[in-house]
């Protein structure tokens, strides 16, 4: 029984070691020259094959940089502004200048993602589900990159019902959400928790991160 | 305790108790209140039929109770996406009043919220 446990022991540590490994820790020179307190997340371009991962990956982002300090736009607001001012894409909106950004939503830094995997393959017996991001944060005025990252959160069918990866993931199954039935976005939160709040490789903490915890 | 006499039932337990114990570890509590801003913003995308401004309205509404009671402040955001509702049904003082909060909790707002508050008269 021991050993039974021990091997318990093992296997937690082992879910809990990968995420984190194999990165090597970020350079924060220039993120404590020019802490944000403010960022703009711009809706993610998408080389994933699923059009859902823009929207679904979006709506993710907000809780984990929050959490960390700082303030986030309105991400579907910031969106509805880019489109009723002609920019109907990711794309276009990823190609406006930081000048343009600085002077329309008062942003100190905006957050460039790129969404590499985006959705489910299904196998034989199971389906693995897997959310990339690419993510890099620039200084609106310098132009600086303050941090910069890759995350990749993965979900076997199996996994479902619990487990580490079951209660990270924090969106909540309510009568309004429970109808969509995309398991890449509740990745996508996963995802997002591993990208920035890591010590060593996520973002420093913000303004609004409470002095008691840090 | 005498390793036999342990149940799967039992080593279940322990290894769940075990587990939220590394989860609760690794996050501590949040800061803000975060009821449903974020699922409404996906249901937007993804339900857009489902997701009327009137039910979102309702959601966002019972959210702020819940903060109240919860003694946490909303996310960033919430108040704005709460507004751009209350435009999107007529109700132009009301997202006014929201924008306003928004850029009374997080001043970093200030420039967005007034541009939005700006296009309420304009429309």
């Amino acid at each position: 029984m021991s050993a039974r446990f021990l091997s318990l022991g093992l296997l937690i540590a082992a879910l809990a070691l990968t995420g984190c490994v194999m990165q090597k820790p970020c350079d924060y020179t220039n993120f404590l020259a020019h802490p944000p307190r403010s960022i703009v997340v711009l809706p993610p371009l998408n080389q994933s094959t699923d059009i859902k991962g823009t929207y679904g990956y979006l709506s993710t982002v907000t809780r984990p940089i929050a959490e960390m300090g700082f303030y986030v736009f309105p991400v579907a607001e910031v969106d509805q502004l880019m489109k009723e001012n002609g920019l109907p894409t990711a794309g276009e909106m990823h190609a406006v200048s930081l000048g343009k950004i600085g002077e329309i939503i008062g942003a100190d830094s905006v957050l460039y993602v790129t969404l590499r995997n985006y959705g489910s393959k299904y196998q034989v017996l199971s389906s693995v589900t897997t959310v990339t991001a690419d993510a890099k944060l620039v200084d609106v005025k310098s132009g600086l990159t303050l941090w910069e990252g890759t995350a990749t959160a993965q979900q076997s069918s199996g996994d479902s019902g619990g487990g580490v990866i079951g209660a990270l993931v924090t969106a909540a199954v309510t009568q309004v959400v429970n109808s969509a039935t995309d398991p890449a976005h509740d990745v996508s939160s996963l995802a997002n928790f591993q990208l920035f709040t890591p010590k060593k490789y996520g973002l420093l903490h913000g303004c609004y991160f409470p002095k008691e915890k840090e | 305790m005498d390793a036999e006499l342990m149940s799967p039932q039992k080593s279940i337990l322990i290894l769940a108790i075990a587990l939220s114990a590394l989860v609760t570890g690794c996050r501590s509590p949040d800061i803000y209140y975060w009821g449903h801003y974020e699922n409404l913003v996906y249901i937007t995308y993804a339900k857009p039929d489902k997701a009327t401004p009137e039910l979102q309205v309702r959601v966002m509404e019972e959210d702020m109770h819940k903060a109240i009671s919860a003694n946490k402040p909303l996310p960033p955001g919430f108040r704005a996406h709460l507004g751009n509702l209350y435009y999107q049904l007529g109700k132009a003082d009301l997202a006014l009043q929201e924008f306003q909060k928004e850029k009374a909790q997080f001043p970093e707002s200030a420039v967005l919220m007034d541009r939005l508050a700006g296009n309420l008269t304009k429309k």
